[in-house]
């Protein structure tokens, strides 16, 4: 089992759920997270004065997946929340030891 | 009051005079008599047009509220709130106390008039050209203006009673002595100053009294670095912030259009018109030059400046809303809005921290539109125009500078380094704005 993390734009999070979705994943948790990637953030301007704004609003999805479904997974959120221009974010595989559901106390595969 | 009436509608005056001159003369033209307003109408329609203008220019308080409570940062809101709801009501006790009486009472072409609460007679024997209580009530918003602009500019750092004491000398005291010199009879008037609505008698004696203020309190912390460089602190909310202009640019129809100070005559009812016309005139011109320098000079259009430009021509268009056409309307109002988007890093520039914007806006645009007075009124000069912005600059910077050092020698005038830091909503007001938003109401 693995824990497919992304960092997208925060507009792309439907089409990412939706992209999962239609993979067969059952669920996934949403954060809203601020960062910023080889961009640097961005300046605004008020009253005359330039200010930077160093971090971005971004959403981190995580999703615990089978090991056979790591690579379909990436490929669905990497479809969906691509648009090409800059800051579009990352997706980071991390191993996943256990998985527990609280309910049932099912575990591991059958806890996804 | 009287004086404010007899030397700004003389015209109206005169139209009076005529009116009873004709009667006299003619009973036979029944049908010319029927066109013209009788002495009682004439009386009430007049009132009335206090009332409004007045109540107008009331709203404009909550215009200054919206305007300023967006400027801020949410940490200070509640507290932008609680000193405009407080200056509004401390002008409105100081004015009745003394201010409207040492503005209006036997000025007599002298430097000011004599201070006491104000009488109003009973309804029935009240004569004269318009209700007293509707004078007085007209005269005491534009005093509460005065105070409105200054809790702008020293927002965000100033304690609360530090700034109450201000306004009850402001109000009750500076504004007044400034105001009877032009609009109370006194010597300016004498000398042929004109200053239709207030572009320097209201909002330079405001910025004039704000700019003290900002040089004695200082800067907010973190706004400008050591090393010179020039920091952003956003408002709170900018949709706030377009209501209040918004509102303020309403309550302008009642500030200029009621100082008219008669509405009996088909002139003086087409003149409030025509200064209807030129005031949102003047406004359009200062918002449309305002972005378009904007977008030229920083590539974007800073809505501030938008907002800053609609009150900029609203100010320069003050002094003088009736003479100039509909055409120079727009360009002295276009001027204002100019005047903002390159005054606004000038004083950053030279470290004025003013939040709002008040002081390009109602000292530099209030200087532009007493000074291009003559180019549309031919009973005026540049002299003399000059001599009373002056006159009432150095008052006011004087005066104003005094009572600014007493009360910062006394109790002080800013709130400790933590404590502006952690908000004077938390600090002095103990209601947050925003609680929900914040870490007031059980957040984690």
């Amino acid at each position: 089992m693995k824990i497919v993390m992304a960092i997208i734009k925060p507009f792309k999070l439907e089409e990412v759920r939706d992209a999962l979705t239609a993979l067969g994943v059952h669920g996934l948790t949403v954060t809203e997270v601020k960062g910023y990637g080889r961009q640097k953030g961005h300046t605004e301007i008020y009253r005359g004065a330039e200010y930077a704004v160093s971090f971005l609003p971004k959403i981190k999805v995580e999703v615990a997946v089978a090991d056979d479904q790591v690579q379909g997974a990436i490929d669905a959120i990497a479809q969906a929340a691509r648009t090409g221009q800059i800051g579009d974010g990352k997706i980071f595989v991390v191993p996943l030891e256990k998985a527990v559901r609280i309910r049932t106390g099912e575990t591991d595969s059958d806890a996804l | 009051m009287v004086q404010r009436l007899l030397t700004r509608s003389a015209g109206a005056a005169l139209a009076l005079g005529l009116m009873s001159v004709a009667a006299l003369a003619q009973d036979a033209e029944v049908a010319e008599m029927s066109t013209a307003v009788p002495a009682d109408g004439q009386f009430v329609f007049n009132t009335l047009l206090f009332l409004i203008g007045g109540f107008l220019v009331m709203w404009m308080a909550a215009g200054f509220a919206m305007l300023e409570a967006g400027m801020v940062r949410s940490k200070n809101v509640s507290m932008q709130c609680l000193k405009n709801i407080g200056l509004y009501s401390t002008a409105g006790l100081m004015y009745w106390i003394i201010g409207y009486n040492l503005m209006y009472a036997g000025v007599d072409g002298g430097f000011f008039g004599t201070p006491g609460p104000i009488s109003i007679p009973d309804p029935a024997a009240d004569t004269g050209d318009y209700a007293a209580a509707s004078d007085w009530f007209f005269q005491m918003v534009f005093c509460a203006t005065t105070a409105s602009i200054v809790s702008g500019t020293i927002a965000e750092r100033m304690k609360l009673s530090s700034f109450l004491i201000f306004v009850v000398i402001l109000t009750g005291i500076l504004y007044p002595i400034t105001g009877a010199w032009q609009w109370g009879g006194g010597w300016l008037a004498e000398m042929g100053f004109s200053d239709f609505a207030g572009s320097t008698l209201v909002h330079s004696v405001g910025g004039w009294a704000a700019l003290t203020g900002a040089l004695i309190i200082g800067a907010r912390k973190g706004k400008y670095s050591e090393d010179g460089k020039v920091n952003a602190l956003p408002g709170s909310s900018m949709p706030l912030a377009t209501l209040g202009t918004f509102i303020l640019w309403l309550g302008w129809f009642g500030f200029n259009g009621g100082s008219q100070l008669a509405m009996g005559t088909i002139e003086d009812a087409s003149s409030v018109a025509k200064i209807f016309m030129n005031t949102n005139l003047a406004a359009a011109g200062g918002v449309v030059t305002a972005i378009i320098l904007s977008q030229i000079i920083y590539k974007k259009v800073d809505l501030t400046f938008a907002l800053n430009g609609a009150l900029a021509g609203l100010v320069s268009i003050t002094a003088e809303p009736l003479a100039p056409s509909a055409g120079l309307s727009v360009v002295i109002g276009a001027v204002g809005g100019a005047i903002v988007v390159f005054a606004v890093p000038l004083l950053d520039k030279l470290k004025i921290d003013d939040v709002v914007g008040a002081i390009p806006v109602h000292l530099l645009a209030g200087i532009w539109g007493t000074l291009i007075v003559p180019l549309s009124n031919e009973g005026t000069s540049f002299v003399t125009q000059i001599i009373g912005i002056a006159a009432i600059g150095a008052f006011t910077v004087v005066a104003s500078g005094i009572v600014w050092l007493i009360i910062k020698a006394i109790i002080g005038l800013r709130v400790s380094d933590e404590e502006e830091s952690l908000g004077l909503d938390k600090v002095e007001v103990g209601v947050e704005a925003y609680p929900e938003f914040a870490s007031g109401a059980g957040r984690i």
